[in-house]
């Protein structure tokens, strides 16, 4: 749960007036000062309200012979079984708690057994997986194990091509279906994507996995250093920046084409593309004027129009993902380098952070909050590292998700704002970088990937 | 490629000297011929001829050379840097640089004079390149003297001792008009890499802004930010940090 609340614990013994009022004094004082700095409490979607929901997860019945069965079979369970665990809205029962049934239908299951004691589950997830002729078929239900009369909530039937990967994305769907009907209505993101940098000895590509880190694949060959990846919202283009003969430009991958299409260079450096909502728009930092300014253009690269007038380098735009309305960037135009957030059109530039080094913001899919890297001590010998920050924007009170797990950076929030993925490493060497997922309290940290890996950007569905 | 062009070159400016020298001479006995004086009363004396070669005429350092010389009518003749000679000799000499033997034949009938270039190739001297032909000059040579600047911390100023480097730097592009400078900006491997490339291009552009200032045409300096992406030294610490934190110029070829 998301609400670290602050609790003063001055307890006083009869004294006089002057020692009773001195400490209340300092109270005030000190909640005064907290205030500016305040680990205050607020919530994200990861805390909706109610209390998680026990759920419990059956292995699922295998209903063929074909000797492809097991194994797919045993992708899929584990599968499903972690993209609930994972979800951020579930306590799910652990395998060892729960009844060694494996009810391949309704007719088959006791709920009673399963709302009992150990496992004491509110709702159940069950169903039979067969490979048959080549294709998976796989009933998956969903019942309210409290319900005796009406239990099911849920009934879903697939049919696929046989593969390895086809029974994960099974699982991964009727994971989706799952936390939709019990998260609020909230699209679970067991089907979304990762895109990333792989660092491999001097070359830097894009690659891309599923949510979980399964099935990381390179999208990019080009031989040279490409970094930034950002997906559009439709995942049919990938916009990036890569290093070429004239420095780094913006470059654009098409998925649906597999392969580069054209975007228009510019002088200077041009990096750190950023996708509005809608998809018709990019913003990204350009130093075609000779200082790194925010600027926009549409989608292939024309109208290109400059945002941010200001010396010093201002760049890692990124939407509201809400609006379309404002853009969240780094500004080094006061020193060191802070997160500000202003209108597309260069209006109303507010500062959000105090001080110290903040750099790669990532907009939360409900507008209201900054996930960021911040460093809020930084100097020579000074102490603290740069972890991973989420600051509410309507009151500039943030909290820290990460702690002593070496340098963090480039936060990206998943789609249903429960989630934010990460690069780390524990030395600080961006080589040794790996790619981490937590929840957006910060717990259930897990690594995705081995080292290598950074800057991932989250799909937006 | 350019050493073997200056030496055809210089075998050429031997072969036309020669040339050259045997033409004047031509000529001379010609004015001789309507001399004016020739027809008053009759001379008393011829006027003297000179001629000198050498074999061969290049060498390498330490190499001799056979100098070969024939005069005529000639009272005295002396050889500059070998001193009186007989009117025809032959004498061997080993010069270490390349030498023209001047050689001067006087006469009661006048003076005559005659030359031979004798060119000694030096192996590979750093020589100070030549940029009639749009030779950009050595890697070497070009980073003697335009030495890479230096930034602080987050800091994209020049500090005073990269104005000392920018302004040798300038007065080295003046005197090399041939020579394009692309200005690579560099950081250190803290922070964001995206802010480190934004970072990097105002470093680069402190640089040429400055070389600009200093004279040099901006059509011939190219900025290029890399950020922390080509780490120059991979060390964790301030002097590694601080080698890392540059703008580097390297020759646009």
């Amino acid at each position: 749960m998301f609400s670290p609340v602050r609790t003063p614990t001055h307890s006083r013994a009869r004294l006089p007036f002057w020692m009773t009022a001195m400490p209340v004094l300092l109270c005030l004082l000190l909640s005064g000062v907290s205030t500016l700095h305040a680990q205050d409490w607020f919530k994200t979607s990861t805390s909706s309200g109610a209390s998680s929901i026990r759920i419990a997860v059956a292995d699922f019945k295998p209903l063929s012979s074909d000797p492809q069965t097991v194994p797919f079979k045993q992708t899929f369970d584990k599968t499903l079984y972690n993209d609930l665990a994972n979800a951020g809205i579930f306590d799910v029962v652990s395998k060892s708690l729960q009844p060694q049934a494996t009810p391949g239908a309704p007719a088959e299951i006791s709920l009673a057994q399963w709302a009992a004691a150990p496992s004491s589950a509110a709702m159940v997830a069950f169903g039979g997986f067969s490979v048959q002729g080549g294709r998976i078929i796989c009933n998956g239900y969903l019942f309210d194990a409290k319900n005796a009369q009406y239990p099911q909530v849920l009934a879903k039937q697939y049919n696929e091509a046989a593969s390895e990967d086809s029974a994960r994305q099974v699982a991964h769907r009727f994971a989706d279906e799952i936390i939709f009907r019990l998260g609020g209505g909230t699209p679970g993101i067991a089907e979304t994507k990762i895109y990333y940098v792989k660092i491999a000895g001097g070359t830097k590509e894009i690659w891309a996995m599923d949510y979980d880190g399964a099935n990381q694949h390179p999208v990019t060959h080009l031989g040279t250093i490409s970094i930034s990846p950002r997906i559009s919202p439709d995942n049919s283009r990938l916009a990036f920046s890569s290093l070429g003969k004239h420095g780094f430009q913006i470059r654009m991958y098409s998925l649906l084409l597999n392969r580069m299409v054209s975007f228009p260079e510019a002088g200077g450096t041009n990096l750190s593309p950023a996708w509005s909502p809608d998809g018709n728009n990019v913003a990204y930092s350009s130093s075609r004027t000779g200082d790194p300014e925010i600027w926009i253009s549409d989608a292939n690269g024309s109208l290109a129009r400059r945002i941010t007038s200001f010396r010093g380098p201002d760049v890692s735009p990124v939407y509201n993902p809400k609006t379309g309305a404002q853009i969240a960037w780094v500004s080094g135009r006061t020193g060191l380098p802070q997160i500000y957030i202003m209108g597309t059109d260069g209006s109303g530039v507010q500062r959000m952070t105090d001080g110290g080094y903040a750099s790669s913001p990532s907009w939360s899919p409900n507008g209201q909050f900054l996930a960021f890297a911040w460093n809020r001590k930084y100097g020579p010998g000074a102490p603290g590292g740069q972890d991973i920050y989420v600051m509410e924007i309507a009151t500039k009170r943030w909290i820290q998700l990460t702690h002593d797990q070496g340098p963090c950076d480039f936060p990206s929030w998943s789609p249903d704002g429960r989630h934010i993925v990460y690069a780390s490493s524990a030395n600080g060497r961006t080589a040794q970088n790996k790619i981490w997922t937590m929840l957006a309290d910060g717990t259930q940290k897990h690594e995705l990937t081995g080292v290598g890996a950074d800057m991932p950007n989250w799909s937006w569905k | 490629m350019n050493v073997t062009r200056t030496k055809i070159n210089r075998a050429i400016v031997v072969a036309a000297t020669i040339i050259a020298m045997g033409a004047v001479s031509g000529c001379h006995k010609k004015h001789s011929g309507i001399n004016p004086n020739s027809l008053g009363p009759a001379e008393t004396a011829a006027a003297p001829t000179a001629t000198i070669t050498a074999d061969p005429t290049a060498i390498d350092v330490g190499q001799s050379v056979v100098l070969n010389w024939r005069t005529e009518n000639a009272t005295t003749v002396t050889i500059d840097g070998i001193g009186p000679v007989n009117a025809n000799g032959t004498q061997t000499v080993s010069p270490s640089t390349s030498t023209n033997f001047h050689l001067t034949a006087k006469g009661d009938g006048g003076t005559a004079e005659a030359n031979v270039r004798v060119t000694v190739r030096v192996p590979e001297a750093p020589t100070v390149p030549s940029n009639e032909n749009g030779d950009m000059g050595s890697d070497e040579v070009f980073h003697q003297n335009v030495k890479d600047v230096f930034f602080d911390y987050d800091s994209y100023d020049l500090r005073p001792d990269a104005q000392t480097s920018i302004s040798q730097a300038a007065s080295y592009l003046a005197a090399h008009p041939a020579i394009k400078v692309v200005i690579g900006g560099y950081c250190d491997d803290r922070g964001s890499a995206e802010y480190n490339l934004a970072l990097g291009e105002n470093r680069a552009n402190s640089a040429r802004t400055a070389l600009v200032n200093a004279g040099v045409a901006a059509s011939r300096l190219r900025v290029i930010s890399y950020g922390k992406e080509k780490q120059f030294c991979t060390e964790e610490n301030e002097s590694c940090w601080q080698q890392n934190r540059r703008a580097q110029f390297s020759l646009d070829r």
